[in-house]
């Protein structure tokens, strides 16, 4: 095998890793303030790619394009599910509240399962078979623009949570609820915001995911799943780690996929998360607690 | 005689007459349809059980159920597709391998402290982890699936477990009467106790002298032993299968999902969890059939857990039965 292969491989995977990254900080975001379980995350993801798939089939809006409406939709229907329902349940036990996000996400993928079927669906764009060429090294232009769009989200997310007075007063919430509820904010809105940013975020990313990928209901709980593999590879409710464990678990894919066998790629990356919860439970970028 | 002693004898009463009903069913001549759904009901009554000492009675959630099915289902499967070995050999291989897969898990998961929802990430990476492991392993045909000799229905060999389908529905009910029997006694003798202290609260009953450790092993390995024997029973009940579905986490949602419904931690609650969700599932499927809509049972599913959550978190069985006025007091 040559270099310049590895070198595409590798760079392939972390493009599409930056996408993985953007899909999991929304995750993280909401575990980290509200400590809250996303089970229903893969789901979510799904709902944004068929919104995509439905604003580019129908509407002729292309995904990027396209991503602020997705998010925003996003970030309502995440809104009202905390607003309504996860807040209720903040105070019971860990394993009630992540059967009620499970309940969520049979219930959004099997709607989704009834509406798209299950067949694969993708689209076409005239950027779909470009490519960049610097010196050996041959990109998607497609997997280009995905990774550059999750990577300005990811930072203008950051940049929220830095220097705006509701992203100070969500982190307020985050480190000391009851202080944050003496010193008098929402903490029922703030919660639901978050809730609502974390969405988007899966919104945001199922967009620029679907100019990489098909998109199919089954997939969600895969999706899920590798959601939790980034974060905890990364530390739960740490935004750096997040983009970081998406990087990671993207190059791991891509280069188990083509040195090894593509069928085996999802194994590496539960062998990863086994190991990362028996040795380093916090994450590589968490705190210890 | 006391209240509570009058409740347990018509506990006693409901219970056997429950029985004397499942054990009358076949000969009332009920048909081939009747008879499937009520397999269904037995066996997802069964790994509800099965699940429930894990959960409900030590607090462990796994959420990784589907690995000790699968095992199970291909130590006997195998075994008896490459040596003809009898489904009671490869029971006790499949109890052997799921036990030792559980103590694994375990062992691991409890010495490095991982718990709650990390927990449960970890039984589904190893559930995972192990379904890839079998798509791509030759021994057990890998991903094209693994096909026992159909049976001849007309004649029943219980010995190979080759026969029809009455003879299954007993092989069926015998287990989920043992498991529940089996439940019962675990739950009234000093074990049961210590396990529901540790799920209450675990520091309090390390605290009290309590070996946590050890009894959370026991607790994963009765469960993942206990399991593997239902996943046996769909080896050679279904003659097919796939990693795929057999170590799917949906199998691993299903099998939990009617102890949720009926009550964690209760005795009778997998049973009338399995009941309630099999009936609603098969009526909803077929009155999706008939208006031509797919897939209304999973939602279905979907939003009965979301009711039991907010309605009744501890299930239906708690409050059923003290709306039969069976408790009084125990369970």
């Amino acid at each position: 095998m040559d270099a310049t292969f590895f070198l595409n491989v590798t760079s392939g995977g972390l493009l599409t890793g930056l996408v993985y990254g953007l899909m999991a900080l929304g995750l993280s975001v909401i575990f980290g303030v509200m400590r809250v379980v996303n089970f229903a995350h893969g789901d979510m993801m799904v709902v944004a790619m068929y919104a995509a798939f439905l604003l580019f089939t129908k509407l002729g809006i292309e995904p990027v394009p396209a991503l602020p409406l997705v998010a925003g939709i996003l970030f309502v229907l995440g809104y009202l599910l905390q607003r309504f329902l996860i807040n209720r349940f903040l105070g019971v036990s860990e394993h009630i509240q992540f059967l009620l996000l499970l309940a969520i996400a049979i219930i959004l993928t099997n709607v989704m399962m009834m509406v798209f079927g299950p067949d694969a669906r993708n689209i076409q764009l005239d950027a779909s078979f470009e490519s960049y060429t610097i010196g050996p090294l041959v990109l998607d232009k497609v997997r280009v623009i995905a990774a550059v769009a999750a990577g300005g989200v990811a930072l203008l997310l950051g940049a929220f949570f830095r220097y705006t007075t509701t992203g100070t007063a969500i982190r307020a919430c985050a480190d000391n609820p009851v202080g944050a509820r003496v010193v008098g904010l929402d903490v029922e809105n703030l919660y639901a915001v978050t809730f609502g940013i974390g969405t988007a975020c899966v919104g945001a990313a199922g967009c620029l995911l679907l100019l990489l990928v098909d998109v199919q209901p089954q997939l969600s709980s895969d999706y899920t799943l590798l959601g939790f593999i980034i974060v905890i590879l990364g530390g739960l409710g740490s935004l750096g780690g997040a983009l970081l464990g998406g990087i990671l678990v993207g190059l791991s894919e891509a280069l188990s996929g083509a040195l090894i066998e593509p069928s085996l790629k999802s194994m590496f990356s539960f062998g990863l998360l086994i190991l990362v919860l028996l040795l380093r439970p916090q994450g590589i970028l968490g705190k210890t607690s | 005689m006391t209240l509570s002693a009058l409740a347990s004898d018509r506990r006693a009463v409901l219970l056997l007459g429950l029985l004397a009903v499942l054990v009358a069913a076949p000969l009332l001549g009920s048909g081939d349809y009747v008879l499937s759904i009520l397999i269904t009901i037995l066996l997802q009554a069964y790994l509800g059980m099965a699940w429930n000492i894990m959960m409900g009675f030590a607090g462990q959630f796994s959420l990784g159920h589907a690995l000790y099915v699968g095992l199970g289902a291909y130590a006997g499967g195998a075994l008896f597709v490459h040596f003809g070995t009898p489904p009671l050999i490869g029971a006790i291989a499949g109890m052997t391998v799921s036990a030792m897969a559980g103590a694994v898990i375990g062992a691991l998961g409890f010495r490095f402290k991982v718990t709650g929802v990390y927990f449960a990430l970890l039984t589904i990476a190893f559930a995972e982890f192990t379904r890839i492991l079998f798509d791509h392993w030759g021994w057990v045909n890998a991903s094209s699936g693994l096909f026992l000799p159909v049976s001849n229905r007309a004649s029943s060999d219980v010995w190979l477990l080759r026969g029809s389908a009455t003879m299954f529905y007993y092989v069926i009910l015998g287990m989920a009467v043992l498991a529940f029997l089996f439940s019962r006694s675990l739950l009234r003798r000093r074990i049961g106790y210590y396990w529901q202290a540790i799920r209450e609260d675990q520091d309090a009953a390390d605290a009290l002298g309590i070996d946590v450790f050890r009894l959370k092993m026991i607790a994963v390995i009765v469960s993942a032993a206990m399991t593997s024997l239902g996943g046996l029973f769909i080896a050679f009940y279904n003659d097919n299968l796939y990693p795929e579905s057999i170590f799917s986490m949906h199998r691993s949602i299903e099998l939990m999902l009617g102890t949720i419904i009926g009550g964690i931690g209760t005795l009778f609650g997998p049973i009338l969890g399995a009941a309630v969700l099999t009936v609603l599932g098969e009526g909803l499927t077929i009155a999706g059939n008939a208006i031509g809509i797919d897939g209304i049972k999973q939602i279905a599913y979907g939003v009965c857990l979301l009711a039991i959550l907010i309605l009744k978190p501890g299930g239906l069985w708690p409050w059923l039965r003290h709306r039969l006025g069976l408790d009084g007091g125990g369970r």
